[in-house]
């Protein structure tokens, strides 16, 4: 035990930096979360694509439903697949230890995975797979190097292929990615995939925290009410300190 | 009994009251005749608005409470509930995250406040002691307070803070044991973590702020000039400089407290995250002990000790140096009022070495806070050792240079503006 904490606290008092992963190019999202068409094109991808290994545990149906402009009806009938009642959270079937025994660890729940990666990142990231034949899944990714999840969405984007470039560092030369090329096209054109993707992140920047709109809109309304008070208050304050001098 | 009658409110529900209990005497000596300096400036605002902070936290923390879960299996998703399924829940947790930075910004600046007009000098080192109490109390507050989500920055920032603990020699061990009720991090820290957030600090702390109080009503409040007004009173006992509290400063103070709070709704309402200081995006994600956030920091908030802990090297085969440094930067606060060894207290009447000393102190503090945010790297480390240097300098050299400082004379009444 002593050797475990002792090895924490070396590894951690000085606080580590991710091995090179993080200075990839990331794209920009750009998403919209008043266009409710794209939110809703989002949450079709969502769970067509995503909500058979992924669970969304925080997130209800009937929510979605009503922030997307849709009716329970519509979302029973369009968007519920993996669950029998409405109120429900979207959760998954699959069995955590199936889905370790498969992937190597089990897709983590995306309710929140915009807060916790961004939007700009998911962007990129759904966009960047490309083949390798050395990943269990035949594919690797720009974004996110080993990672245990296959190209889902294949069938729209195609197959990309990374094209290498040499480079010079330090007298050695070293082959790197210099960018993805489309091997064999998908079912949907290259910018009609980049929208599907922005729809899909789209849906998850809302999934991440549905009342944010509500949010800001009350907060023009507070901060106005606190501008007004604050005239009041000064006004209340100067007619006070009329008679100290 | 003549002299106590004039306090007392004669017939009616206040009369009948005040033969029962202190009501308007009460209100007076704190309030309608507690003279305070009429030339408090900007900084006077933040005694008060900490005070606000406090009722903040205190109010969203009551509702947070009736709807979160100390426990480890369900603490993250009942956070969730709260932001999504709980009516208003996501405003009040987010007044809560947000309420815990202000604290901070507000308390930082309150007692930066101190050191310019060097509030604590006699006769208010009391007042000061009981308040950097205080700010002990909140920093554990902010750290118990941090666990509670059960995030992924909230897991591994309380497994270093806790494992702190453990660089202690001999006890060290089983001292983070202790405090952990577990090997790890666990449900049974959670839980005491939560009975200390929400029970044990709070009390603790309003008993503190009590004191601090009262303490500042006993000896009369300090002001931008460091003059004593009591030392001028006219025929009726009240000092020339001094204004009744109430009502002069409780209509300034609301004016403070309306411009505060639309900074703290911009927060709130557009940045709650407080572009990733106030809530951390690491904290999205539930802890997991089995997976290390590629890069843990602190919340802002405690970075510039942060960094102080990790400027110093590891000396003898043990780190609990930069435990003692860390631990030696907060407690040396209590001393200052003894460190200070100027016949002035405020700035305006001090010499050229403290008025420099205390800006890049400032700078020294706020660079240290960056640096604690940061990964480490040589260059880094080297710039939050010289920061740590400079940060021990400024109090321990403190009783020689505050002494020698050539101070102009301090005038005999308050200065307007």
């Amino acid at each position: 035990m002593r050797k475990i904490i002792l090895s924490f606290l070396l590894v951690l008092l000085p606080g580590i930096t991710l091995a090179s992963t993080e200075g990839a190019h990331l794209d920009r999202a750009d998403v919209d979360l008043h266009n409710q068409q794209s939110l809703q094109r989002g949450a079709k991808l969502f769970v067509n694509y995503c909500l058979s290994c992924h669970s969304a545990q925080h997130q209800r149906y009937s929510r979605m439903g009503r922030d997307l402009g849709l009716t329970d009806q519509q979302v029973i009938d369009n968007l519920m697949f993996a669950s029998d009642k409405v109120g429900n959270q979207m959760t998954i079937a699959m069995n955590r230890k199936d889905a370790k025994a498969w992937f190597g660890a089990p897709p983590p729940d995306l309710t929140l995975v915009a807060r916790v990666r961004g939007a700009d990142w998911l962007y990129t990231y759904l966009r960047t797979f490309y083949a390798d034949e050395t990943r269990p899944f035949g594919v690797n990714n720009v974004v996110f190097p080993s990672v245990g999840m296959p190209n889902v969405l294949w069938e729209l984007q195609g197959v990309q292929k990374p094209v290498y470039k040499t480079v010079e560092h330090e007298g050695e030369s070293k082959d790197v990615l210099d960018h993805l090329e489309l091997a064999e096209p998908g079912k949907l054109t290259p910018t009609e995939y980049d929208q599907a993707v922005r729809d899909l992140v789209n849906f998850l920047v809302y999934m991440g925290e549905p009342v944010q709109l509500e949010r800001k809109a009350l907060g023009v309304k507070v901060i106005l009410f606190l501008l007004v008070f604050f005239v009041v208050a000064y006004l209340l304050k100067k007619e006070y300190w009329k008679d100290v001098h | 009994m003549a002299a106590e009658r004039t306090d007392k409110w004669q017939g009616g529900i206040l009369g009948w009251i005040d033969d029962r209990f202190p009501l308007s005497s009460m209100w007076n000596e704190h309030l309608a005749k507690y003279y305070a300096p009429k030339n408090f400036n900007f900084w006077y605002y933040f005694g008060s608005l900490a005070l606000m902070v406090l009722v903040i936290q205190i109010v969203s923390g009551i509702f947070l409470t009736m709807n979160y879960k100390p426990d480890a299996e369900r603490a993250f998703a009942s956070v969730e509930y709260i932001m999504r399924d709980v009516d208003w829940g996501w405003l009040i947790r987010y007044i809560h995250s947000t309420g815990a930075s202000a604290f901070f910004i507000v308390v930082y600046l309150h007692m930066f406040r101190g050191l310019l007009y060097g509030s604590y000098q006699k006769p208010r080192e009391l007042i000061w002691l009981f308040g950097i109490g205080i700010f002990l109390c909140l920093m554990g507050e902010a750290f118990f307070g941090y666990l509670l989500p059960w995030g992924q920055m909230s897991f591994w920032g309380a497994q270093v803070i806790v494992n702190l603990f453990a660089a202690i020699p001999i006890i060290g061990e089983d001292l983070s044991v202790w405090i952990r009720g577990d090997y790890v991090i666990a449900d049974a820290t959670l839980n005491r973590f939560f009975a200390f957030h929400v029970v044990a600090v709070p009390l603790v702390l309003i008993g503190l702020i009590a004191a601090h109080i009262l303490a500042l009503h006993e000896v009369g409040s300090n002001n931008p000039d460091g003059v004593e007004i009591k030392k001028n009173k006219d025929a009726n006992g009240i000092p020339k400089d001094g204004i009744p509290f109430h009502p002069y400063y409780t209509v300034k103070d609301i004016v403070g407290v309306v411009v505060f709070l639309i900074f703290f709704s911009i927060v709130v309402f557009f940045i709650p995250d407080g572009g990733g200081f106030f809530l951390e995006s690491p904290n999205f994600e539930p802890a997991d002990p089995l997976k290390t956030p590629p890069h843990i920091a602190p919340v802002w908030y405690f970075t510039p000790f942060y960094a102080i802990l990790r400027a110093v090297p590891s000396f003898a085969g043990t780190q609990v140096w930069g435990v003692i440094a860390m631990g030696v930067a907060v407690v040396v606060l209590f001393f200052l009022p003894w460190l200070d060894r100027s016949p002035v207290k405020s700035i305006r009447y001090r010499g050229p070495i403290y008025k420099a000393a205390l800006a890049l102190f400032v700078v020294d503090f706020l660079v240290l806070g960056y640096l604690g945010t940061q990964p480490v790297s040589a260059g880094k480390t080297f710039m939050a050792q010289i920061g740590t240097i400079y940060y021990m300098a400024f109090f321990f050299l403190m009783p020689i240079y505050t002494k020698m400082d050539a101070c102009k004379p301090v005038p005999e009444r308050v200065t307007s503006k």
